[in-house]
């Protein structure tokens, strides 16, 4: 076993799980390249949101891949960077907004 | 500014160290799989050359930039200049075979004295499209350049020139501080005598290389936001944007180990690998002349000290029966011009 639990290498091996479930790894596949084509969106618009979401669920190995992605396709640092507030900007009003939660239970409470 | 290899004495100054990295390691112990190996799969080995279309002629490695990537190792240091005598030998070649395409690189060509001279008695022969690979800074290094543009139209050259990217960050780290500017000045300039104007048979493309360890986009797409940035930003236009993919020689082979990049761009060009895009690459009808007239399949194994699998090896025997039908000379950089949409000195080929 790896003494980390994340290793780069095992991106390149992402193709393998269809070796446990054949039938819904193909699947899964044929879903995932569909939704990057070029369509009401552009490509590269799919790619910032892909790198943005990247980072909203923390995975190192969808960061990877979507910044070179986005290298490759021109994007620039700031853009990408931009793409990261817009995911982080989301995940902590996703926080923040349930404060007015919190509000209305101190104000039920608290006389 | 940054010194060559071959000026530093780095040992990837030498060709047979260059291969040895590229045939050992991954490509030793069947990580991945050497690039003969690929190509039998789909029974395209050997590699064999079809009919000679595109003469590329390198007229020296000296160059007024040290680009990053540059698998020339060119730069100011490098005194390697082709002589009139091996031009005369070239233009006796290109009259002899009626090649359709006349493709003259470097370093910066417009630093070689004769370069003039041969553009000059080239343009007399009357060749359907004879390129200049322009850097564009030299057009405005020195007083004695400034002139060029009105000179390229005169002759009727189709300009290819180099942009990593339309941002000055992007592309001064590849190319060398102050470089943007100076590119845009020149592309300014050629635009204002017509080239690169919409429906102008002036013709001006560029040529974009990725600015780091990974490979080009979608060499269509790169060409819309190219056009819309450099129209947007600076009133610039162009004809084509090839997407050309960095080869792992010399100075990019280079960067790709001291950044720890190596084997992780070797098995993304092994990965992207099209057996389409075989088919097409360019050193299957171009034929490759370094500045001291030897032969080679193409600018990268010119680079590499690979000569033409021939018994002609120089252009003062150049014999076009011995060299048809001919085996390309390959190893693992082979790769580069065959992951994703291929690359070529005229972009993307699959």
């Amino acid at each position: 076993m790896s003494k980390t639990y994340y290793d780069p290498a095992d991106l390149r091996k992402f193709g393998n799980i269809t070796e446990w479930s054949e039938e819904l790894g193909k699947k899964f596949f044929e879903y995932y390249n569909s939704v990057f084509q070029e369509g009401a969106l552009s490509a590269r618009e799919k790619a910032l949101i892909a790198l943005s979401v990247s980072h909203v669920v923390k995975c190192p190995y969808c960061i990877d891949a979507y910044t070179k992605d986005g290298l490759q396709r021109g994007i620039t640092k700031e853009e990408m960077m931009e793409a990261v507030h817009a995911g982080a900007a989301i995940e902590s009003g996703a926080t923040l907004v349930h404060a007015v939660q919190m509000m209305n239970k101190v104000n039920k409470l608290d006389v | 500014m940054l010194k060559s290899l071959k000026k530093r004495e780095s040992e990837l100054a030498n060709s047979k160290r260059q291969l040895e990295i590229l045939s050992n390691g991954i490509f030793q112990n069947g990580e991945l799989p050497k690039f003969a190996n690929k190509i039998s799969e789909s029974n395209q080995f050997p590699l064999k050359a079809k009919k000679l279309e595109i003469l590329q002629i390198n007229v020296g490695y000296m160059c007024n930039q040290v680009c990053s990537h540059c698998h020339v190792d060119a730069g100011p240091d490098r005194k390697e200049i082709m002589t009139r005598v091996t031009m005369q030998q070239c233009l006796d070649v290109i009259k002899k075979t009626g090649t359709h395409t006349l493709d003259l690189t470097g370093g910066a060509p417009e630093m070689n004295p004769d370069f003039r001279w041969f553009v000059e008695e080239a343009s007399k022969i009357g060749v359907k499209d004879f390129i200049v690979r322009s850097n564009l800074t030299i057009i405005r290094a020195n007083k004695k350049y400034y002139d060029l543009p009105e000179f390229f139209k005169k002759h009727n050259v189709h300009v290819i020139s180099s942009m990593p990217h339309w941002t000055r960050g992007k592309t001064d780290k590849q190319r060398g501080e102050g470089v943007f500017d100076q590119s845009i000045k020149a592309l300014l300039e050629l635009n204002r005598i017509g080239y690169g104007m919409p429906n102008s048979e002036l013709k001006l493309d560029l040529v974009y290389n990725p600015s780091g360890a990974f490979l080009p986009g979608d060499q269509s797409s790169m060409e819309k936001d190219f056009k819309k940035a450099l129209l947007e930003d600076f009133d610039i236009q162009f004809h084509n944007l090839f997407a050309i993919t960095n080869l792992p020689i010399s100075r990019f082979l280079d960067y790709l180990i001291a950044s720890d990049n190596y084997e992780d761009y070797m098995y993304s060009l092994v990965e992207s690998y099209n057996s389409t895009a075989v088919a097409n690459v360019m050193c299957t009808n171009t034929l490759s002349i370094s500045w001291d007239g030897f032969l080679y399949d193409c600018d990268f194994n010119q680079m590499l000290n690979l000569p033409v699998n021939s018994k002609v090896k120089h252009i003062s025997e150049y014999n076009q029966e011995l060299l048809d039908n001919r085996n390309i000379v390959i190893s693992q950089h082979c790769y580069g011009c065959t992951a994703g949409a291929g690359s070529s000195c005229q972009g993307s080929v699959a």
